[in-house]
């Protein structure tokens, strides 16, 4: 049975918008130089000349969903790999010599694999190690994101992957993830329990019109900074890479296109942190970087272990940026940004 | 300015600039230092979830000049027990009692929260700490945190980071005529003139981080910033003429009759 639509889906479906002005900024022939030097007003006004640097740390690829895109998929036959609690620990002290205080536990869908209880664990061990952790998991309709906010949890990231309820059934074909409403509405359990820091996004390359996607990003953004105030929003907009899924976009988004609805989130979405992963190549995630990024991920390794253990298990999907941390940070302090490790405190 | 003529006083120690400076959203460590060293600054502020004692080489605590007053701040505390954490473990870094409080549990406007600043001022100073709370331009909350114990108290002058300038100036002046500590002027000033007008009303100082940090050139921004608190201070201890709405003459029309 599928869930109820959640307080966001009962918006989207009112037709009222909070953030319609980004219509206008996605279209095409915009002045892209003019939009681009607008946005990067905007982030040096609220964010300065700071980058927050951060790891993904993939925990496993076990799967029981089955998503056409994802490396990760349940139909798959490739290596699957869940690190125990103290195999984390060992991968996220790599991450903290790179450098790195803020990390994001990422996972497949597979709740025995990757239960409550063992991420509960996971933050518990993790948290007198990196004062900042965030997870990319399924999504929870318990008391889960209670107990994990109660062990120390700062953030959750939960991408939509495309707002557009038709193609979301067709390239989520099995699996919890399948229940377009019961994903949409996690971030508001997330919220309610207490989540500081929610990520939304969508999975460019999915949907015929990914410009509607980012729209819908960027009212998901704003419509969560209104209902949930205590919440800090953060956006991202990947692109489809090359995954064992075999998965082709169906539209695919241009670097300029990608570009202009960066620029336009930025606008629309001043307050929101944007978030840019080793997905794009490093010659866009440096020019990105002087318009609208303020959150980088650095060095990253997609699947479990990676970083200690490289090549034991299917990673989730090709990184195209594959300079290391150390590397990326010196892009930012040439390009006259500082790259900020520890922007955080344990909150337990 | 003669530092010893007009020093500030906070909780018992004289400083002689008006200017307190942050170090957020440089574009680098060595440009804030500079920086910091052009404001002429005694005191800096320095967010504590910035600091991390684990990695000196990167850390920003070692690119505060020497000599210069750290005055941590608790930027990022959602509410008072996280603000009282915060506090005790900059007292563990720095060795000082001195805190910049702020709560801000609304991260879209960074506006402080009065209820739990209030509350981790009384705790913080029950503790022993030397209290200087960023607050709303309220003078009721100014009077609460000034009987807490607060060592100043810290009024916005617009939104944090959004350089408008003294949106606040009519509540700054209720605060600064009944006030019986320090009244800083913290958040939104945007250009030196702003400054000056905080001081020109009798803010004992003024507190300054996104409009130098954001600067194109950041240490030519902090000496004029300098340069304005200090005229701004001079302007409000020369006694500005009072403002009126017809012209007077410069000599008195009814002289003759003396």
């Amino acid at each position: 049975m599928s869930a109820a639509p959640g307080l966001f889906a009962q918006h989207l479906a009112s037709g009222s918008r909070l953030a319609s002005g980004i219509d206008a900024l996605l279209e095409p022939g915009v002045d892209l130089e003019a939009l681009a030097v607008r946005a990067r007003e905007v982030t040096l006004q609220r964010f300065g000349r700071a980058v927050r640097l951060f790891a993904p740390l993939y925990v496993s690829n076990a799967c029981l969903s089955s998503c056409t895109y994802c490396g990760f998929s349940k139909g798959l036959d490739v290596a699957r790999r869940t690190l125990t609690v103290d195999q984390v620990v060992e991968e996220a002290s790599a991450l903290v010599d790179k450098g790195f205080r803020h990390l994001l536990l990422v996972s497949g869908e597979h709740r025995i694999e990757v239960s409550a209880d063992y991420l509960v664990s996971c933050v518990e061990a993790l948290r007198g190690l990196v004062p900042s952790i965030a997870i990319e998991t399924q999504t929870w309709s318990d008391d889960t994101y209670t107990r994990l906010v109660d062990a120390g949890l700062e953030g959750v990231v939960h991408y939509q992957e495309t707002y557009d309820r038709t193609r979301y059934a067709e390239t989520h074909v099995a699996g919890w993830k399948r229940d377009y409403d019961r994903r949409l509405a996690s971030t508001e359990r997330a919220a309610e329990a207490g989540v500081r820091r929610l990520g939304v996004g969508a999975l460019l390359g999915l949907s015929a019109d990914w410009r509607a996607d980012v729209a819908t990003v960027a009212e998901h953004a704003v419509w969560l900074q209104r209902h949930y105030w205590r919440t800090e929003v953060t956006v991202s907009l990947p692109r489809i890479k090359p995954s064992a899924s075999g998965f082709q976009p169906l539209v695919p988004v241009s670097d300029a296109e990608y570009v202009q609805a960066l620029s336009a989130l930025r606008v629309v979405a001043p307050e929101a942190g944007i978030v840019l992963s080793t997905r794009e190549p490093a010659v866009l995630r440096d020019g990105l970087v002087r318009i609208a990024v303020t959150h980088m991920s650095a060095g990253s390794s997609t699947e479990p272990g990676g970083y200690l253990h490289p090549g034991e298990a299917q990673e989730q999907f090709a990184v195209s940026d594959e300079r290391s941390p150390a590397e990326v940070a010196t892009m930012l302090k040439a390009a006259g940004y500082d790259p900020v490790w520890k922007d955080s405190f344990a909150l337990k | 300015m003669n530092s010893t003529a007009d020093s500030i006083e906070i909780a018992g120690r004289a400083y002689g600039s008006r200017l307190l400076v942050g170090t957020g959203k440089f574009r680098s460590h060595q440009v804030m230092r500079d920086a910091l060293v052009a404001s002429g600054a005694d005191i800096v502020t320095v967010a504590l979830r910035r600091v991390d004692l684990t990695n000196p080489a990167e850390d920003i605590l070692s690119f505060v000049p020497p000599g210069m007053t750290l005055l941590p701040n608790t930027s990022g505390a959602v509410d008072a027990d996280e603000a009282v954490r915060l506090a005790r473990l900059g007292r563990a870094a720095t060795g000082a009692d001195l805190v910049k409080l702020e709560v801000t549990p609304d991260p879209r406007t960074l506006a402080p929260d009065p209820i739990h600043t209030l509350r981790a001022a009384e705790r913080l100073v029950a503790e022993g700490f030397t209290v200087l709370p960023y607050c709303s331009a309220d003078p009721v909350l100014c009077r609460h945190l000034e009987e807490a114990g607060c060592a100043t108290v810290m009024p916005l002058g617009a939104w944090i980071g959004s350089n408008r300038g003294l949106r606040t100036r009519d509540a700054i002046e209720v605060i600064v005529s009944q006030a019986g500590v320090p009244v800083v002027v913290d958040a939104g000033l945007g250009v030196p003139s702003d400054a000056a007008e905080a001081m020109e009303i009798g803010a004992a100082a003024v507190l300054v981080n996104t409009a130098i940090a954001v600067a194109s050139d950041p240490v030519a921004m902090a000496r004029a910033f300098a340069l304005a608190t200090e005229a701004g201070r001079l302007g409000f201890l020369a006694g500005p003429g009072a403002v009126l709405d017809v012209a007077e003459a410069s000599s008195p029309l009814t002289g003759f009759l003396a």
